[in-house]
């Protein structure tokens, strides 16, 4: 093809890019370097039903001018990231310095957001893909050898998880494990202990949570390794047959290996959604015990009287690194493949 | 021919000197737009300003919804704002003041609001910017048979007095975890300690200054009773938000409780609950920490703002509207929805509580302009101490800290 060609092809979808995700993200760099003026506050007297008391409000008019002089705030440089909301720079060193062992120092760094944060979120991710990806192709190869007629309705009993809303899934869930619920008040009486009680201890949180993501995220892997089993070539499984082959030697020596750029695609996929794992946690009201990055960036926006824009726009910049630095392993792999293809 | 239009002329004006009987609407064709939170009492105050003057205007609208709090500075910013009123309390006027997106109301009370009560006038820095017309506040539930059975004398009255009660409820095998509190992970867990830290008699900020001082010893003393407390509260504590703790109460399950004022109703009422439960609740002042004489709570008001960015006319049909709503009438239809301030009010059982504790004489909640920066911070950082993973005085250092940083970011400090 030549150059022009492909360039007139390319462009209306390399605009739609740099309108909808170039310039967006450009411009959530640029508010993440930026904090909000200097209020200008006067003491006043503020009356209610119950009294009188002196407390301080916001000059508005001083401060709107502030505002339209430089509608995007005072420069900050940096400091929004090295600051204790994100890497908390400072605070690590000290705690370096200060703590005699490695257990010591993991727990004063647990101490400060972004890092409580990712060591969840990571946790979440490199649990829960694996277990996806394996339940979801025995899920796979289970219906495929399933006789026709039960085909249909397994299949959408299979992606139910997918298609119930992942809010409503986890309150359902939420529920159901409260110490009243059915799974809680069964494990209360298994174990004897009535103050048993998945959402008060962290580990069980944690678990709770990785169930749910496994339980929600299957259905997506065993459909595409579904459509995957679909395109066997039947001529290879037959060859391998009168080889010898045992089902198990055809599954591992023709299915896998026809699978693998699907396997990769869908770990691809997950990582990103794992990283990004968000509404779980506000299902669970797991806020106690397990954040993710996602529910950073919700919280510093929460308040709408105070939207920390600069510290949700660091936060968001950091997540877009830590998926490339997750997807980074996996594209490498993919780009040596596709050279040594082409070599052949 | 004639009487049909005798009929029909005298029906019109009986609709025009009903409407004209029942309020003053202010300027006639214009656009009233309301955005409030939802619960019964903003709910009788909504309606009827509605029946009163919706007829008079060009569209009347309303929004009710939990997450007001949430959208109502989005909403105001633009001109012309998306309400032309909101429906405040303490914290949220503060939330609108702070971006100036209320106006003074001082010429519109004049003309529109002879009927109010001094006490419902909000002023700050002298001018009038809100109407209140309820209050609430957190305060004491207790069940009078279960005290009774395991031994407990008397109301309890302070913390402590609390703490041993629940203690020999739980010897008594009536009850594991007889108390029940909003300590949900976020604003709720940082109000419980607000209460307690101002029944203690501290200060949030340094005086003058948007510095915070919550790390000293009367907030660790603060700390140290809500971890005393919150042993004997359901191992979920951490998940619980009013919904969950009423539902917890009517169910049974808790026999002291600190909710807010504005389940009273709810509570007593003969719905999803039963009468064993209703009929041996009572409602009390919230406690004082021992020695002390401050109740622990923080009071609220709910009340009118108009918004900023709106046309005069619409701003001055919107008050004359809402304000007509404000009368003893509409306090007796709707008597035990709230503990109004309007006159007419006649406080039942459920207003107990409240009334208790205004007379205890406690604080309101802080009007400061960066006490939600504050109240964020110890949502999120209290929770290590309530799980025994940190020091008092390290999560009150970690609040500091926290606030600190937002503060800064936020032009505070």
């Amino acid at each position: 093809m030549k150059h022009s060609t492909f360039l007139l092809f390319s462009f209306p979808s390399l605009s739609v890019m740099f309108l909808f995700i170039a310039i967006p993200i450009v411009s959530v760099f640029i508010q993440s370097l930026h904090i909000e003026h200097k209020q200008v506050i006067i003491v006043t007297e503020n009356c209610d039903p119950f009294g009188c008391e002196k407390t301080t409000t916001v000059d508005t008019e001083a401060s709107a001018k502030l505002k339209e002089q430089k509608p995007l705030g005072r420069y900050n440089g940096f400091k929004t990231y090295t600051n204790r909301m994100h890497f908390a720079i400072f605070e690590i060193r000290e705690a370096w310095k200060s703590s005699d062992s490695f257990t010591v120092f993991a727990k004063k760094l647990y101490n400060y957001p972004l890092y409580r944060a990712l060591s969840f979120t990571l946790t979440y991710t490199f649990v829960v893909t694996p277990f996806v990806l394996f339940l979801g192709f025995l899920v796979a190869l289970g219906v495929n050898n399933l006789p026709k007629m039960f085909k249909g309705p397994t299949i959408f009993a299979s992606l139910l998880p997918m298609i119930v809303t992942p809010l409503v899934g986890s309150l359902i869930l939420f529920w159901m494990v409260d110490g009243d619920g059915v799974i809680g008040a069964t494990l209360q009486k298994i174990f004897n202990d009535n103050s048993l009680s998945l959402k008060a201890s962290p580990v069980l949180t944690w678990i709770m949570l990785i169930v749910y993501g496994i339980w929600h995220l299957m259905p997506f892997s065993f459909i595409v390794f579904y459509a995957g089993l679909q395109t066997v070539p039947q001529e290879t499984i037959e060859a391998a047959t009168i080889d010898g082959a045992s089902k198990f030697q055809r599954i591992r020596h023709v299915v896998i290996p026809h699978l693998m750029p699907l396997a990769i695609f869908i770990t691809l996929i997950l990582l990103m959604d794992n990283f990004r794992v968000f509404e779980p946690i506000i299902g669970f009201k797991a806020e106690a015990h397990a954040t993710s990055i996602s529910w950073l960036i919700w919280n510093h926006l929460r308040e709408s009287a105070y939207p920390l824009y600069n510290a949700a726009g660091a936060t968001s910049i950091i997540t877009i690194f830590g998926v490339a630095i997750l997807l980074l392993p996996v594209l490498i792999r993919t780009w040596r493949d596709f050279k040594e293809k082409n070599k052949g | 021919m004639f009487f049909k239009k005798l009929i029909l002329g005298g029906l019109i004006s009986l609709f025009f000197s009903s409407s004209l009987y029942a309020a003053d609407c202010g300027p006639n064709g214009q656009s009233i737009r309301i955005l409030a939170s939802d619960f019964p009492a903003i709910h009788a105050i909504a309606n009827s300003a509605e029946s009163n003057c919706a007829g008079s205007a060009s569209d009347f609208t309303r929004n009710h919804t939990t997450e007001a709090r949430q959208i109502m500075n989005a909403a105001q910013t633009p001109n012309p704002a998306e309400y032309t009123s909101v429906i405040v309390a303490n914290s949220t006027l503060v939330q609108l003041m702070n971006d100036g997106l209320v106006r003074p109301l001082d010429d519109l009370v004049e003309k529109y609001g002879g009927h109010l009560k001094s006490n419902q006038l909000i002023t700050v820095d002298g001018k009038i910017m809100a109407i209140a017309f309820m209050a609430n506040s957190q305060h004491m539930y207790y069940r009078t048979d279960i005290l009774e059975k395991s031994g407990v004398d008397g109301v309890p009255a302070t913390y402590d007095e609390i703490i041993s009660a629940a203690e020999k409820i739980r010897a008594a095998g009536i009850m594991e975890h007889p108390l029940v509190m909003n300590l949900k992970v976020g604003w709720n867990v940082g109000e419980v300690f607000n209460t307690i830290y101002l029944a203690q008699g501290g200060d949030f900020f340094k005086s003058g200054s948007a510095e915070a001082s919550i790390n000293n010893a009367k907030g660790v003393a603060a700390l140290e009773t809500m971890k005393a407390l919150v042993e004997y509260a359901h191992p979920d504590h951490l998940t619980q938000a009013s919904d969950d703790t009423q539902g917890l109460w009517e169910a049974g399950q808790a026999a002291i409780g600190f909710m807010w004022g504005s389940r009273g109703g709810v509570i007593l009422d003969n719905e999803g609950s039963s009468a064993e439960v209703t009929s041996n609740t009572l409602l009390a002042s919230a406690p004082t920490v021992t020695g002390g004489s401050i109740p622990g709570a923080t009071l609220w008001w709910d009340g009118i703002t108009i918004a900023t960015n709106v046309s005069d006319s619409d701003a001055e049909a919107t008050f004359a509207a809402l304000v007509s709503g404000m009368t003893s009438e509409m306090v007796a239809a709707n008597n035990d929805d709230a503990i109004w301030l309007i006159d007419g009010f006649n406080p039942g059982p459920a207003a107990a509580g409240v009334s208790a504790t205004a007379q205890g004489g406690a604080k309101s909640y802080p009007m400061y302009a960066q006490m939600g920066l504050l109240h964020n911070a110890l949502g999120a950082e209290l929770v290590d101490f309530l799980k025994g993973s940190e020091s008092a005085e390290q999560a009150l250092s970690d609040v500091e800290a926290v606030y600190e940083t937002a503060a800064k970011d936020a032009g505070y400090l």
